[in-house]
């Protein structure tokens, strides 16, 4: 007994629902319903529908975390410049939402996007025209941003406010002026908190099905939807679980990305 | 289903039976005490029976009943194929009976211990022969058809007569249809006169290509949202189940519903007692007591989906019977087809031609 002792149940958490089920899904993917090792399930995702579903998946999710990083870095720099107090106070106001469900929160979302929802009774109350927002990929592209920025805020945030107003200084010393301090100063410094931001945003824009079915009305399909229906209505795990070996893929790009950039990860929040 | 209410239900009613117990004692006589006699597992629908229905069935036989719920048919499948829980009552539909039954899942009821069979009416018993050819091993408990549910505010009732409505373009964004490969198929295939158990890849493609098209007018792809929808006016019209019908209608007087003239499909779930039961006399007595007429009233009444059973019908209110969404006409019914299990490879065909209807633009 000695203090590796306290690792153990971190060890069996570790096995028990990280690498088994991870094998799990290695082994559903390359296996057909005998059993026989196939890559079938794999190659799927070259079919037109899956192949689409992708993409599309890729693009909703680089533009919602494009948005996100220009919504994120402005209001990162702001709290940065005020008072310690003020900006625990705001950035405490930007947290809370999270700790309501997100389901419940995209759910509120569809009920004030909808065609006689809140927000086009506000719009005809003002006498402006009427939108069709839900139930399109615009809708989506907005539940992702919501949903998201705080991922991406938090990292950034961390990370500017631990540049020293020294740094900045001597770049004012040496004879830059404001755009050069920050294109050459403050946003180098700065590139961990907004590659760990993109891949928080990222990730799960890709993989999401609840915010495309809530706000998407079933029309849009993103690969994160053909996967789950594929172990639920469809109850064929192999193929669900060779898509999702296929959108790991992606993971594991953006976490190696993430590991150059910020190689202790110290700014995941 | 209103799944969340439920469970709550659910536990009340556990809460309920355990307060029963409490007190058995001083019961009256002729009543038993539940468990008595044995016990009976139960496997149903969610918010698919009236809950008292089960504590009066307790009270008559002394068969202590256990209930568990089940979401959709798919689900249900592979827990009594695993066999790992064991239930002697289940009452799954149609195409899934067919299913069990060839891959030799259910057992022959023996009817000489349901005798309220002879309740369910002759029209439903020969619905109930197209997945069991020789009516031994269903009793049927609710049945409906697929229809277009619409706003009258909005659609004029002619135009509901067609299953052609739901691709006209004045409705745009303002039809919803089902989350559901076959019974979005419904329309597209009476529309082109295919049977709607068809197996022919030509056929199947011909009324995929159909969905595709209609795609751009469909406002979304839900299952139980529709209710959402409908009563709050945000969609005209949609693809709908009867059952559904009344349950909305008290919340908005203006909905109604038609089952349009190229004919649809007529849904029926049926009481079925698994090969593994191990009660299988209580589940024949659970089964016989659903089909009491006065019990199968206060189940019609609770989930408004309509009872088959004609003894039934005697005690209703006659302007449920005159309600022809909820007890269509025969000639209606004959229009209609009941879903046929088509086997898995046809079920993974019809798997991949939703997720043509559902990436297509």
């Amino acid at each position: 007994m000695g203090r590796k002792s306290f690792a153990l149940p971190y060890v069996v958490w570790m096995i028990g629902f990280t690498i088994i089920p991870l094998a799990m899904i290695v082994f559903y993917g390359l296996t057909d319903n005998t059993g026989a090792f196939t890559l079938a399930n794999v190659a799927e995702v070259m079919t037109a529908e899956h192949a689409r579903a992708l993409w599309l998946s890729v693009g909703l999710s680089v533009v919602s975390t494009l948005i996100c990083l220009v919504l994120a870095y402005p209001l990162a720099m702001i709290l940065k410049g005020i008072s310690r107090n003020q900006n625990s106070l705001i950035v405490f106001i930007f947290i809370l939402p999270m700790w309501m469900n997100s389901l419940l929160r995209t759910m509120a979302w569809q009920t004030i996007l909808s065609n006689q929802g809140v927000l086009n009774a506000v719009l005809s109350f003002l006498g402006l025209p009427t939108v069709r927002i839900i139930n399109t990929a615009g809708a989506i592209i907005f539940g992702m941003v919501y949903d998201f920025m705080p991922f991406m805020v938090l990292p950034i945030y961390n990370v500017l406010i631990k540049i020293g107003q020294d740094k900045v200084d001597a770049a004012r010393d040496l004879g830059a002026n404001g755009f050069q301090t920050f294109v050459r100063v403050i946003f180098p410094m700065s590139m961990p908190g907004v590659v760990s931001g993109i891949t928080m945003v990222f990730v799960p824009a890709m993989t999401t099905f609840v915010i495309s079915n809530l706000l998407g009305g079933g029309k849009i399909l993103l690969i994160g939807n053909v996967i789950e229906q594929a172990f639920t209505s469809g109850s064929n795990w192999h193929l669900g679980s060779g898509l999702s070996l296929v959108l790991m893929v992606f993971i594991f790009i953006s976490m190696a990305v993430l590991a150059k950039y910020d190689p202790e990860g110290s700014n995941v929040i | 289903m209103k799944k969340g209410i439920a469970y709550l239900l659910v536990l009340a009613m556990i809460v309920a039976l355990l307060a029963g117990c409490g007190n058995a004692e001083s019961s009256q006589e002729g009543e038993f005490k539940a468990g008595e006699n044995g016990v009976v597992k139960v496997y149903n629908w969610g918010d698919y029976i009236d809950e008292e229905v089960i504590d009066m069935f307790e009270k008559e036989t002394g068969i202590e009943v256990i209930y568990d719920l089940f979401e959709n048919n798919e689900e249900m499948y592979p827990i009594i194929e695993a066999g790992g829980r064991v239930y002697d009552a289940v009452c799954p539909s149609d195409y899934m009976i067919e299913k069990m039954i060839q891959n030799g899942l259910l057992q022959e009821i023996n009817m000489d211990n349901v005798p309220n069979i002879q309740y369910i009416g002759e029209m439903h018993m020969q619905g109930a022969g197209s997945f069991d050819p020789e009516n031994t091993y269903a009793v049927p408990y609710t049945f409906g058809t697929v229809g277009i549910m619409y706003n009258t505010t909005m659609v004029g009732d002619d135009e509901v007569k067609s299953w052609n409505v739901l691709w006209d373009e004045k409705y745009s964004q303002s039809i919803v249809m089902y989350e559901s490969v076959r019974d979005s198929l419904v329309p597209a295939l009476r529309l082109l006169g295919y049977s709607l158990n068809t197996t022919d890849h030509a056929q199947l493609e011909e009324a995929t290509q159909m969905l595709i098209d209609q795609k751009p007018l469909v406002y979304s792809y839900v299952m139980d949202q529709i209710k959402d929808l409908m009563i709050n006016g945000e969609v005209a019209l949609g693809v709908a189940y009867s059952g559904e019908v009344l349950a909305i209608q008290e919340q908005n007087p203006d909905i109604s519903f038609c089952v349009p003239e190229e004919g649809s499909n007529y849904y029926m779930d049926a009481w079925v007692i698994p090969a593994k039961a191990e009660n299988k006399e209580n589940a024949e007595a659970w089964i016989n007591f659903l089909c009491r007429p006065d019990i199968a009233k206060m189940n019609f009444e609770y989930i408004t989906y309509s009872t088959p059973n004609e003894g039934a019908w005697e005690l209703l209110d006659t302007s449920y019977l005159e309600n022809k969404d909820v007890f269509p006409e025969a000639d209606v019914v004959e229009r209609c087809e009941v879903f046929r299990y088509l086997g898995e490879e046809m079920d993974q065909f019809y798997a991949d031609l939703w997720k043509r209807v559902k990436s297509a633009r």
